[in-house]
């Protein structure tokens, strides 16, 4: 069972009705009991940093995840803000703490740098693409974002790429900590196949 | 790189598709569900539905649509039409859209935009506006040369039926700062004409905003995607009855692009 992480935020049923249709048992939950009983969690994630760091803090969500993953090992998957909020801050919204599962911080991309609009919406290829994550996707496939912020790592961490005006973070990579800049949710046929890697543990 | 999408509208009336001429003359034009998923395995990048229903059970027919269409159809829907308040966003967005629509009622009350993007963040808001060109010169609109003349252009609300005197141009930098995250941007002159995108009017809104503008009304060639790509700083192109009609599919006009060398989700 996969328990799919609702911080009361945003909309995360999307990512119910992809594992729905991929026919994956999951739980849509805000409760730390069925964090416990989850073999894998997802963590996906619309609105603003700032908000959601608040959120975690709340009844011991923080801890609770934290507990999970590098305690148990559990595998998680951060979507969107989700992956964002696998890192240590955000400056979104004002500075403020994220799960500090990987080692970065999230920061607006900038327009003038990157001389295009924001948000950067729509479909984007990924590049170095060497997580598992990726197994079975066609090299060229375009995966679907929607976002003004970026993840910065710091130190050496697995990831992917992606570029608008500049390169940025598309997918990260820890032990069993999986993040995607992307909906894969949303990301069609392809996106469908990086769920189902992250289900049958390829990563 | 970011690839220029292609989508598909549907104008949704009481669980079916309709398609008109200037947004009158409805002629029916199909199933939303059926015709969703057609697109989808086109390779549509994403889905509008427009709900053009006059009565609240003809709404409630629509969000059912949504979400059968959201159960097995995974690219982003936006759902507009009849959205008054956060409340009505937040029907569409449970019942299975991404983004949500608004025009009428944002700008008879603007705080809507700003209202929706704090509750649900500003890539949950497209703004639709439909302009039509004015031409009379006047120092306090935002002045346009196109071929037919100099001219501003004014926006409709009521699916196009009532000019507001408002300037379309002030309306969409005014939008963008109230938190809209996407701008789609229907011609009134070139709806259902088939002659082509609004390159002119896509082109001045391009410019003078930045956040992504959707470009509608007028398509009715596989050139006139190419033209619009190419001479304006549009992100995505919307179309409704080449499609419905199948005059030509998703997939017809992306390779048509991708030949062309405009970067294409394939």
């Amino acid at each position: 069972m996969i328990t799919i992480i609702d911080l009361g935020l945003g909309n995360v049923n999307s990512v119910m009705r992809a594992l729905n249709y991929l026919k994956v048992s999951n739980r849509v939950s805000s409760e730390i009991s069925d964090l416990e009983e989850a073999e894998k969690l997802i963590f996906p994630g619309v609105g603003n940093f700032f908000e959601a760091s608040k959120r975690l803090e709340i009844n011991g969500m923080k801890q609770a995840i934290r507990e999970q993953v590098l305690e148990l090992g559990k595998p998680i998957l951060g979507i969107c803000l989700g992956m964002q909020l696998l890192a240590n801050e955000g400056e979104e919204g004002g500075i403020s703490k994220g799960l500090g599962l990987i080692d970065g911080r999230v920061v607006r991309m900038s327009s003038e740098k990157v001389g295009l609009r924001l948000p950067h919406i729509g479909w984007n290829d990924v590049s170095h693409r060497n997580l598992k994550l990726f197994s079975g996707i066609d090299e060229n496939a375009c995966f679907y974002f929607v976002h003004s912020y970026a993840l910065e790592l710091e130190g050496d961490v697995e990831h992917s790429l992606s570029n608008y005006g500049t390169d940025f973070v598309a997918a990260v990579k820890k032990d069993n900590i999986i993040g995607t800049q992307f909906h894969p949710e949303k990301s069609q046929k392809d996106g469908l196949k990086l769920l189902t890697n992250f289900v049958n543990g390829v990563f | 790189m970011l690839t220029k999408r292609i989508i598909p509208c549907l104008d949704v009336k009481d669980g079916r598709v309709v398609k008109g001429v200037h947004f009158v003359d409805l002629r029916d034009a199909g199933d939303p569900v059926e015709l969703s998923r057609m697109y989808n395995e086109q390779g549509a990048d994403e889905l509008v539905f427009l709900d053009i229903s006059a009565s609240p059970r003809g709404h409630a027919t629509t969000l059912e649509i949504v979400s059968r269409t959201a159960a097995e159809v995974f690219i982003p829907l936006t759902v507009g039409g009849g959205i008054r308040s956060t409340e009505d966003m937040k029907k569409v967005l449970k019942a299975g859209a991404d983004k949500v629509g608004v025009n009428t009622a944002a700008v008879k009350d603007p705080e809507l935009i700003r209202l929706g993007a704090e509750k649900f963040g500003t890539q949950c808001i497209v703004c639709a506006i439909d302009a039509k060109a004015v031409f009379e010169e006047r120092e306090d609109r935002f002045m346009v040369d196109t071929e037919q003349g100099r001219c501003w252009y004014e926006v409709y609300i009521y699916g196009g039926r009532t000019g507001t005197g408002v300037d379309a141009v002030e309306w969409g930098r005014r939008v963008e700062e109230l938190g809209a995250g996407e701008i789609l941007l229907t011609s009134m002159d070139a709806d259902g004409t088939k002659d082509g995108f609004d390159l002119a009017m896509t082109d001045v809104f391009s410019r003078e905003t930045n956040i992504p503008i959707i470009a509608s009304g007028g398509a009715g060639d596989k050139d006139d995607f190419y033209n619009v790509f190419k001479n304006t700083g549009c992100d995505a192109a919307l179309a409704a009855s080449v499609f419905h009609y199948k005059e030509y599919t998703v997939g017809d006009i992306k390779d048509f692009l991708g030949k062309k060398g405009v970067a294409v989700r394939i």
